[in-house]
């Protein structure tokens, strides 16, 4: 779950970490009134989850309250990558002497956190590791021993920094890889990191990412920013479709209909579990099958469950036919599913024989389930069919309907 | 040498008393595994399919008089790192997390600690370990019979980091009569105890093995390190992958199929990790059908060579 600037600035400072300053706002005039405050030439930066801000013109630099006020007014109307701004970030444009660059991600081969620290900030740091190597340093720590602030100092240091800059600079990476551990991060960083004309320290931008894994334990912080428990904030905001699969699968404790991901092809397709899930997504599409959706379907679904997921799917406008497909199941019942999926067509008037383009689960419970199959006419596939086979052949009776 | 489980090997149960468990016990003890003793912290007393339950590891240790190899995890996600560090300190030496959604930071403790003891953690966010024919460590092919449908003793070593994918594999290497030697379902977190790389010399150790296929999706550098290892040691273990995901290289950022499945770079796509491999000497299969043969040819060069 990615924060937006402004909540990153306050967990900074929540954590002791000074940040350069500047305030939140939600519409031109209080951008105004921050901007006076302030007393001076400011930055005023459109704040929405995703990247290029500055190429699509959502960062304005003003020297005057008015002029941050018209910026404001431009930013908050402006879509960015498919993104509209939850507001503006005032902030007051000091004087740099010099911009550094403090991280702190994961490392999933060594399998421990990691520090990132460059004299080279303000660009991008994947850029600075490729060009200037010699200007990055890393340094992981431990998890179990308390080794955090030698470590963070080792890093600063191992790209020649000294003197009372090394002194200032730990103690912010340390406290950064901190807030890093007590609030589940998979990534925190300050990007820039400035240095001022007095030499001070101060926080410009700042980036952190929160696992959703940790949110449950992390309640108190995201009341405290004000981030509610649907807010997903994912890469790209959820479709109707993509919400309304999220409520079948938390109304109905029995098993997962997971990832409920909106496409825009005609077959819809009811396929799981987490690897199966991607394999037939990538079948359909090599035998050039338009997939209307992806989902995840597992841990042994009831079928209301699979049902409802599947009314969803074929009232998809545009959805001709369903491929009901999964790996080899040993949890999940393949006779429940087979129901779910059937009940579905019968509840919206379908014949399953003419909608189900095909049936491919294997495994438990599969016989009753191929039973109850053969009744309605559906044709399924056993496990001697492959994942790519049966997708094949639900790509070829969609192409075959389509041309009738 | 037999790799990781044999039909030696003891293990226990850590919340046992749970539905999964309960389940998970039975498909273990049918199949022929040793399961000797479960944990649930106030349960002392019970038994769970003739399975003698009690409060904490180190009591189970202490009445059965010997610390047993092996221990399935199957807590809830907030109490796994307390139950794991159990383990690890009363002395087991493989651990199979089962348990998904522990948090990154709890998950890195485990594996810091048991690199610290000298033990080894599958998981978290995974089926667990077969032997076929002679024992399973987990819900690995469900209940006995539908396991011994998928699973037939043979020589090819399965890895993978998705638990369903690692049965629709062993069960078409079965088809095929080249059969399974040991099958490993890894995990699919983003942070897991155990690697592919990790696990390569075991399997290169094990007699039973001639060939390795591995399952992969995109989303970290496991592959990356796989890829490295076999071009740093040279081995000389035929293997066979199959990547799934390839479709999430156009959606960066958007995770699915597991919680390590993201693209966040470039290093982690499906077409990066496919060229990695493909510069190891290690065979990207474009569907699962083609492993059977791909493997035959590759254990078939290996006795040329």
């Amino acid at each position: 779950m990615r924060f937006y600037e402004y909540e990153s600035r306050q967990i900074l400072e929540r954590e002791g970490i000074p940040v350069a300053p500047g305030g939140f706002a939600t519409d031109a005039e209080a951008a105004k009134a921050i901007a006076a405050d302030i007393g001076g030439p400011v930055v005023i930066k459109s704040q929405v989850l995703t990247g290029g801000r500055m190429k699509a013109g959502g960062v304005k630099f003003a020297d005057t309250p008015e002029e941050a006020e018209a910026h404001a007014r431009e930013i908050l109307a402006l879509e960015i990558n498919g993104h509209m701004p939850r507001g503006v970030l005032i902030g007051a444009k000091a004087e740099i002497k010099q911009e550094y660059y403090a991280g702190v991600i994961y490392d999933g081969i060594r399998k421990l956190p990691t520090f990132v620290f460059s004299d080279m900030g303000g660009i991008d740091i994947e850029e600075v590791a490729e060009q200037h190597p010699d200007h990055i340093g890393r340094g992981h720590f431990s998890t179990v021993l308390p080794s955090m602030d030698f470590r963070a100092k080792d890093t600063v240091a191992s790209v020649g920094i000294t003197g009372s800059e090394l002194n200032r600079l730990t103690p912010i990476l340390s406290k950064l890889a901190r807030l890093f551990v007590k609030y589940d991060m998979t990534l925190a960083e300050i990007n820039p990191l400035a240095q001022l004309a007095d030499g001070t320290f101060v926080a410009v931008d700042a980036h952190m990412d929160m696992e959703n894994e940790g949110r449950p334990r992390q309640k108190a912080l995201l009341k405290d920013l004000g981030v509610a428990d649907e807010e997903t904030r994912e890469a790209r905001e959820p479709t109707e479709f993509e919400i309304e699969g999220e409520r079948i699968d938390s109304v109905d404790h029995r098993g997962v209909a997971g990832n409920v991901t909106e496409f825009d092809g005609n077959l819809g397709l009811v396929i799981g579990a987490g690897g199966g899930s991607l394999t037939l997504f990538d079948a359909v599409r090599s035998y050039g099958g338009r997939p209307a959706n992806y989902c995840e379907i597992g841990g042994n679904p009831s079928v209301s469950k699979a049902k409802n997921l599947t009314k969803l799917v074929l009232s998809k406008p545009g959805v001709d036919k369903i491929a009901v497909m999964m790996s080899i199941v040993s949890n999940t019942r393949v006779d429940i599913v087979a129901r779910g999926v059937i009940k579905a067509c019968l509840e919206l008037g379908f014949d399953p024989a003419e909608k189900i383009a095909v049936f491919r689960i294997p495994g438990a419970w599969e016989e009753e389930g191929f039973k109850i199959l053969e009744k309605y006419g559906v044709e399924y596939f056993d496990r001697s069919v492959s994942l790519h086979g049966a997708a094949k052949r639900a790509v070829e009776k969609i192409g075959a309907g389509a041309a009738a | 040498m037999k790799a990781l489980i044999d039909q030696d090997t003891t293990f226990i149960v850590q919340g046992i008393t749970g539905r999964e468990a309960v389940n998970l016990t039975r498909e273990c003890l049918d199949y022929g595994s040793k399961i000797v003793g479960g944990v649930t912290p106030g349960r002392r007393g019970r038994e769970v399919h003739g399975v003698p339950v009690f409060d904490s590891v180190a009591q189970l240790c202490q009445e059965l008089g010997s610390v047993p190899d092996g221990s399935v995890v199957t807590v809830p996600p907030a109490f796994t790192k307390d139950a794991v560090f159990e383990a690890i300190e009363a002395g087991i030496k493989l651990i199979v997390i089962v348990t998904e959604r522990i948090p990154r930071f709890d998950v890195a403790q485990m594996v810091e600690l048991a690199g610290l003891r000298g033990a080894r953690i599958i998981g978290p966010n995974c089926l667990g370990i077969i032997r076929p024919g002679v024992a399973k460590m987990g819900g690995i092919g469900g209940p006995a019979k539908d396991a011994q449908k998928a699973y037939q003793p043979g020589n090819v070593g399965v890895m993978s980091r998705s638990g369903g994918m690692t049965t629709e594999i062993s069960s078409t290497l079965t088809a095929a009569g080249l059969g399974v030697s040991i099958a490993c379902s890894i995990g699919g977190d983003a942070i897991i105890g155990s690697t592919y790389a990790e696990l390569m010399p075991m399997f290169e150790a094990d007699d039973q093995t001639e060939a390795i296929v591995i399952y992969t999706e995109p989303g970290g550098r496991m592959e990356a390190e796989l890829a490295r290892y076999v071009t740093e040691t040279g081995s000389k273990l035929p293997i066979v992958a199959f990547m799934a995901g390839r479709f999430m290289d156009e959606m960066p950022g958007m995770s699915f199929g597991h919680a390590g499945t993201i693209v966040e770079g470039k290093a982690d796509t499906a077409a990066e990790k496919i060229k990695r491999l493909n510069d190891a000497g290690i065979t990207v299969a474009e569907e699962i059908s083609e492993i059977p043969d791909l493997v035959k040819d590759r254990i078939g060069q290996k006795v040329e060579a």
